[in-house]
C-alpha cells in the first residue's frame, strides 16, 4: 500500500469521508482551517455536503439538525469556537444525538493564541455546557493515528448515541506525516430508527432535551448515567511505552506523548527506567491502564501542554497510593524533551518528594 | 349530519399549556390545517425552540424537534440539507427569533433554506414573565420597561418582515394577523402559500403573526384584541413583503 503525505487537519477530513460523514457544518478560526478547506472540497465527490456556517453556534446546531435527522455529521473548530458550542454540545447529549466535533486546541483562556495547547482538557471532560453529561474524547498523536481514529469516532458515537470530540492540538493538525490509508470501503451507517425524518406512514418521533418534569428528568440523567458507566468500563483506550520495570512512569497524551516518548528513550538509555502511559481516551480516562502499574512503579510523573489539568484524573486513579508529580508549559509553549528528562531526574530515585 | 369542523389531523388530541385568549392555539390550528390540506403531514418535520411555543413539539402530530434559544433556524438548516424532500418548517416567538436567534434567523434567510418560518410577534417576552422584546412598542410597558419603552435607552421595536424582505434569499415574506376571523383567514391564505413556496423549492418562506399576549399584556382577551388591532398594526403594516410570481 502506497504511503502518503500528509497534514493532520487534512487526514481529520480524509478520515472522516472514508468513516461515512457525509454532512460538515462549520466556522473558521486557526488553527483547524485546513481541515474544512480539505472537506469543502472533498465532501461534493462524494455526494456529500460541506455548509460554512455564521457562526460556531449555528454550525453546532446544524449539526443537531443534521444528526435528528439520521446523518453521519461533524464539524470542527478550536477553543473559542468549541466555548460557543458548548450549548449546542449540552443539547446533543441531552437530546442523544451521535456526532462528532473536531478540537484542535490552541492556547487560552480568552482569544488567547493560535499556537498548540492542551488547555482545554477540562472543557472537554468535564462536560464543558450545562448539565449531567459526558463527551466520550479521543485524542490521537500521530497523523496516522488521525486516520485510525476517526472511523472509531463516528461509530462509537453512533453506538452509544453521543457526541464523540476527537480532540488535538495545534501542532498534530499543522504536521505532515506519512500514513496509509488503506482500502476505501463502502461504509454502512447503523440504522437510525430514533431518527426524526419525517413519519412516512410510522410513528411520530422527537427530538428532545427538555423533561420539565423532576421525577422525568432525574430518570433521563440516570438512564445517562447509566450509558456513560457503560462507555467507561468498555471504551478506555491507551497505549503503554516501555513500562517493563519503570520506577518513574510518564503520563502524557497526544503532542506531549511524543515528546515523552523521547524522553523515555533518552532516560532508558542513560539506565534509568522510565516508562510511559499515553491516553487514548480523556474520557473515559483509562483507569485501567494505571491498575496494573500502579504497585510497581515508585512515581508518576504527568507532562502536559497546560497548566496541569490531566494530572487531575491522575491523582484520582493513583488515590494516594504513589506520588504523582507534575509538569507543562502552557500558552503554545512547548515541554522541551531536554526539560522533562530534568524534571525526570529530579524525580527518580525519589528526591524531589 | 355532515361534518363541517373538526379537529386537523397534524394536531394532537390535548389540551394545550397555553392561556386563556393566547392565540398560538389558533396558529397552531391553522399550520395544522395547511399541512393537512397540503397532504404533506407524513413528510413534515417541525422544529420548536424556547419560549411560549417550546411545547408545540406535543401539539403537532408530525415528526418534531426541540431546538435551543433562537437556533431553530440553524437546526432546520441541518434537516432540510439532509432530507431536502421533507417539508421543514420553525415556530418561533419574537424574543426566540429577533433576538438571541437575530443570527441564525438572518443568514439562513440569506441561504435561501428551503424551509418555512411561523414567527409569533407578540411584542413581549412572554413564559419568562412579560419582559421587553426586541419587538416591543414603543412606551409599551412591560416588566422591564416598567415606564413604557423608551427609544433613547431600549432603541426602536426591530421590523423582522421588512428588514429579511430584503434579502436575496427570501421568496415569501408576509406579515398577518389573528386578532379577528376575517384577518385569520388572511393569515392562513399567507401561511398555506409559505408552504408552498418551500413545496415548489423557492427559497426561504416566512409568515410574522401579529398575535395577543393577555396574560402579559394585563388586558382581558377582547380587549388584547383591540389593544393588538390599535396598536401593533399602525406600527408593522400587513401584507405580503414579497413573494415569487410563481405563487398565487
Amino acid at each position: 500500500m502506497a504511503k502518503l503525505l500528509m497534514k493532520g487537519n487534512e487526514a481529520i477530513g480524509e478520515g472522516a469521508v472514508r468513516a461515512g460523514c457525509r454532512y460538515f457544518f462549520g466556522y473558521p478560526i486557526t488553527p483547524q482551517s485546513e481541515l474544512p478547506h480539505y472537506l469543502a472540497k472533498r465532501l461534493p465527490e462524494v455526494g456529500g455536503l460541506y455548509l460554512q456556517s455564521e457562526s460556531e453556534t449555528a454550525a453546532i446546531n446544524m449539526v443537531y439538525g443534521a444528526a435528528g435527522a439520521g446523518a453521519r455529521v461533524m464539524t470542527s473548530s478550536s477553543g473559542p469556537g468549541i466555548s460557543l458550542m458548548q450549548e449546542g454540545i449540552s443539547y446533543l447529549a441531552g437530546a442523544e444525538l451521535p456526532c462528532v466535533i473536531v478540537n484542535m486546541i490552541r492556547g487560552g483562556p480568552g482569544l488567547g493564541n493560535i499556537a498548540p495547547a492542551q488547555s482545554d482538557y477540562f472543557q472537554a471532560t468535564r462536560g464543558g455546557g450545562h448539565g449531567d453529561y459526558r463527551v466520550i474524547v479521543l485524542a490521537p498523536a500521530s497523523v496516522q493515528e488521525i486516520i485510525d481514529l476517526m472511523q472509531v469516532a463516528f461509530d462509537l458515537a453512533d453506538c452509544y448515541r453521543n457526541p464523540v470530540m476527537v480532540a488535538g492540538d495545534g501542532i498534530l493538525g499543522q504536521m505532515m506525516e506519512p500514513v496509509e490509508l488503506g482500502e476505501e470501503k463502502e461504509i454502512e451507517i447503523p440504522p437510525r430508527p430514533w431518527a426524526a425524518t419525517g413519519r412516512m406512514g410510522g410513528e411520530k418521533k422527537l427530538i428532545n432535551s427538555l423533561y420539565i418534569v423532576p421525577e422525568e428528568l432525574e430518570q433521563h440523567n440516570l438512564k445517562l448515567a447509566k450509558k456513560y458507566a457503560l462507555i467507561s468500563e468498555r471504551e478506555q483506550r491507551w497505549e503503554e511505552y516501555r513500562l517493563d520495570g519503570a520506577k518513574l512512569v510518564l503520563v502524557a497524551f497526544g503532542t506531549a506523548a511524543r515528546i515523552c516518548k523521547a524522553v523515555v528513550d533518552r532516560c532508558r538509555e542513560e539506565g534509568l527506567a522510565v516508562g510511559l502511559i499515553r491516553p487514548i481516551t480523556l474520557w473515559p480516562f483509562p483507569q485501567k491502564a494505571f491498575e496494573p502499574v500502579i504497585e510497581k512503579t515508585e512515581r508518576f510523573l504527568v507532562v502536559e501542554m497546560s497548566l496541569g489539568q490531566m494530572v487531575e484524573d491522575v491523582r484520582l486513579t493513583v488515590n494516594g497510593r504513589r506520588p504523582v508529580y507534575f509538569y507543562g508549559r502552557c500558552g503554545g509553549m512547548l515541554p522541551v524533551a531536554a526539560d522533562v528528562v530534568r524534571e525526570v531526574k529530579k524525580l527518580y530515585g525519589g528526591e524531589g518528594q | 349530519m355532515k361534518k363541517v369542523f373538526t379537529r386537523p389531523r397534524s394536531l394532537k388530541d390535548i389540551p394545550t399549556h397555553y392561556c386563556p385568549g393566547c392565540t398560538h392555539g389558533i396558529v397552531h390550528r391553522l399550520v395544522a390545517e395547511v399541512i393537512d390540506e397540503l397532504e404533506i403531514f407524513d413528510r413534515t418535520i417541525g422544529v420548536a425552540p424556547v419560549g411560549c411555543s417550546v411545547f408545540a413539539y406535543n401539539y403537532f402530530d408530525c415528526d418534531m424537534f426541540q431546538a435551543s434559544h433562537g437556533r431553530a433556524p440553524a437546526v432546520a438548516t441541518g434537516i432540510k440539507r439532509v432530507l431536502p424532500d421533507r417539508v421543514v418548517f420553525t415556530y418561533q416567538g419574537d424574543g426566540d427569533l429577533a433576538a438571541i436567534g437575530t443570527g441564525e434567523i438572518v443568514h439562513a434567510a440569506a441561504r435561501g433554506e428551503k424551509f418555512t418560518v411561523i414567527f409569533i410577534n407578540n411584542a413581549i417576552y412572554a413564559m419568562t414573565g412579560g419582559q421587553m422584546a426586541p419587538t416591543t412598542l414603543l412606551g409599551q410597558k412591560t416588566t422591564t420597561t416598567p415606564y413604557g419603552r423608551d427609544k433613547e435607552v431600549n432603541g426602536y421595536p426591530v421590523k423582522i418582515a421588512e428588514m429579511l424582505s430584503v434579502l436575496d434569499g427570501t421568496a415569501y415574506v408576509a406579515r398577518v394577523s389573528v386578532h379577528d376571523p376575517a384577518h385569520v383567514v388572511k393569515a392562513k391564505k399567507a401561511i398555506k402559500r409559505a408552504f408552498e413556496v418551500q413545496l415548489a423549492n423557492l427559497g426561504f418562506s416566512i409568515v410574522e403573526v401579529l398575535s395577543a399576549c393577555p396574560t402579559n399584556w394585563g388586558l382581558p382577551p377582547a380587549k388584547a384584541l383591540k389593544w393588538l388591532a390599535e396598536n401593533m398594526i399602525p406600527y408593522y403594516p400587513l401584507g405580503e413583503y414579497k413573494k415569487p410570481a410563481e405563487v398565487g
